[in-house]
């Protein structure tokens, strides 16, 4: 570290050859701003008009938002979202922490099993709930063959608004509770053995052991993964456009589902901005607060310290 | 403590049989300890309940491909077909699923080949440039991770309408690299970072510019992270549903996920038929996974991994 930090003084008088210029960074930036940070801005200014999708949007001002404030499917699309990101987060949350946990030990037998788990990360969204709509056909699923047997003949989990928005939360889970195990797999691995060790020596038993020690060490493994999922469940839309399609009727009408609806089935697309802008006021608030939890902005190398 | 340290680099939580029976010293004080250290049966018990969770619908999915669509409907998926057949396989091909796989491929490469170059260069200017702006252009990036897709994807719309780029691959190219980009850019930093002053220094020594430095040592010092982040950036373009759903239209520029959802509507009784699309469009995914797992695995987790 002193030897770096030794050359760092030396090469601050040493002639700049070899030094890119800001200049390097030039082509991304630009091509980040016109498709990245454009959109940011110019959602904003789209809720402002009226729109439909094509020709120019027209400016009317505050009509959208005062529209929005009074939208019932709008405050139902909401509480939709909240209740769905507060459900993902208490499924996802304790499985994959206690999955990762295990998986992070050095067995065989945990790294065969950890490898079947991580089977449905080889999918994409579309695909798991492409899978999961056939699973669960009223028809020709296996419901319906279980179903009888258990008293339940012809259920049709997807026809009812509880069990849409619980088949909405399971297949959230089913696709990513093995990427958090992942995270908190690498978190688990980061413990110190010798706390362990000492909690040992300490009669400590399992139980304590990853009371006192495993959950405390992985405090910023579950900030970053509490993130994650709060901010996917916010902005959750294929997963729900496959197996609901919003309903039945509009109960699982999560509220990136209706911006989509609004816009690109009823085209009215200035309207929809004023949807679009209120999610990402609120994605952008609680992946601003992730960055700043999470340290991201320190710059630091990881081996620093080292 | 000192009585611990010859033992062999076991965690707690491991079974007795494994590394007690070698510690003839602490033998009996670890048999006393023999409850605390029995096998997990209370984890043993939820992995396996999670197994079933994974693997009924995985093994489901695989035997569904073989199975025709009228053994399907009379058995259901749980039953393997006493009469397998490739049919499926067959009529994916020719429902055009080639096509899809190969537009795919298109946007994969075209948007790993973007993504590369622009956080390759970004990374070197953050890292490297003297000027004030670069930490500016940082913070750009780490609040660019802020911005959810979903939730632009109307001004997004408008923005490659005015381009005269709707219904086009690059259309879907464009905006999936540029999402892809802020994660991008802070796993290219942070291994950069790793590099040492002294080669930089070795380097201008030798009398090499930016553009040498950059070739010949930024480039190969950071390959781990570049193919961290090129896998990344495949996963976001192959999964892709949002931009290819919104910014295409005609059957010529379908993509994969796309095409999917589209067989979705179209076969909705040939349920074999659509899993077998499904498993084959994880197929590239797969090969990844076998050839560059570390690689899959880090880029999986993006950001979360760090």
């Amino acid at each position: 570290m002193s030897t770096t930090a030794l050359s760092r003084v030396r090469s601050g008088a040493a002639p700049r050859t070899g030094r890119p210029g800001a200049v390097w960074a030039l082509p991304g930036l630009l091509f980040f701003g016109i498709f990245a940070v454009l959109p940011m801005g110019l959602v904003a200014y789209l809720s402002l008009t009226s729109w439909g999708g094509l020709g120019a949007p027209r400016f009317i001002g505050m009509e959208n938002w005062s529209r929005l404030a009074g939208d019932t499917v709008m405050h139902k699309a909401i509480v939709l979202s909240l209740v769905l990101t507060v459900a993902n987060w208490a499924v996802q949350t304790p499985i994959s922490l206690l999955l990762g946990v295990w998986a992070a030990g050095p067995q065989r037998n945990r790294a065969v099993l950890s490898a079947v788990f991580f089977t449905p990360l080889l999918l994409s969204s579309a695909a798991i709930a492409i899978i999961w709509k056939s699973l669960l056909d009223p028809n020709f699923g296996p419901l319906a063959q279980v179903g009888p047997w258990l008293g339940y003949p012809g259920a049709d989990v997807l026809g009812d608004s509880t069990g849409a928005f619980a088949a909405i939360v399971f297949v959230s889970a089913w696709q990513f509770i093995p990427l958090h195990m992942l995270l908190y797999q690498g978190g688990a691995r980061q413990i110190p053995e010798s706390l362990y060790r000492a909690a040992e020596i300490d009669g400590a038993g399992r139980l304590r052991s990853f009371w006192h020690i495993t959950l405390p060490q992985l405090r910023h493994t579950i900030t970053t993964s509490s993130v994650l999922m709060v901010v996917g469940s916010l902005t959750y839309f294929e997963t729900v456009l496959i197996l609901t399609d919003g309903g039945p009727g509009t109960d699982t009408s999560i509220v990136p589902y209706l911006m989509y609806q609004v816009g690109f089935e009823s085209w009215k697309t200035g309207y929809a901005s004023a949807i679009a802008f209120t999610l990402v006021v609120v994605a952008t608030a609680v992946s601003l607060i992730m960055v700043r939890l999470t340290g991201f902005g320190a710059m630091r190398s990881t081996k620093e310290g080292m | 403590m000192k009585q611990m340290t010859p033992a062999p680099p076991a965690t707690p939580r491991e079974r007795p049989a494994d590394s007690g029976a070698v510690q003839v010293p602490d033998a009996p004080r670890r048999r006393r300890r023999r409850p605390i250290r029995r096998p997990n049966l209370l984890a043993g018990a939820g992995v396996f309940l999670w197994l079933l969770v994974v693997g009924i619908p995985v093994y489901a999915l695989i035997i569904a491909t073989f199975q025709r669509s009228s053994d399907y409907r009379a058995e259901g998926p749980l039953t393997p077909t006493g009469d397998p057949t490739l049919q499926n396989y067959v009529a994916a091909f020719e429902n055009g699923l080639l096509g899809f796989v190969l537009n795919t491929l298109v946007v994969t490469a075209a948007v790993v080949a973007l993504v590369v170059f622009f956080a390759t260069t970004i990374g070197y200017a953050v890292i490297r440039s003297r000027t004030r702006w670069t930490s500016g252009i940082f913070r750009v990036f780490l609040f660019g991770l802020a911005i959810p897709a979903q939730a632009v994807v109307i001004p997004v719309y408008l923005i490659i309408r005015e381009l005269g780029l709707y219904d086009s691959l690059t259309a879907i190219v464009l905006p999936t690299a540029a999402f892809a980009l802020p994660v991008c850019v802070l796993i290219l930093t942070g291994s950069m970072r790793d590099i040492s002053e002294e080669l930089y220094e070795a380097m201008a020594l030798d009398g090499a510019g930016p553009v040498r430095t950059f070739l010949q040592l930024v480039v190969p010092l950071s390959r781990s992270g570049i193919s961290t982040v090129g896998v990344y950036a495949a996963l976001q373009a192959w999964n892709g549903f949002i931009f290819p759903f919104i910014l295409t239209q005609s059957h010529d520029n379908r993509l994969i996920t796309l095409g999917l959802f589209e067989f979705q509507g179209q076969y909705r009784v040939d349920i074999p038929g659509l899993l077998t699309a499904v498993l084959l469009s994880a197929i590239p995914i797969f090969i990844v996974y076998l050839v560059a797992r570390r690689s899959l695995v880090n880029g999986l987790m993006g950001v979360g991994g760090k």
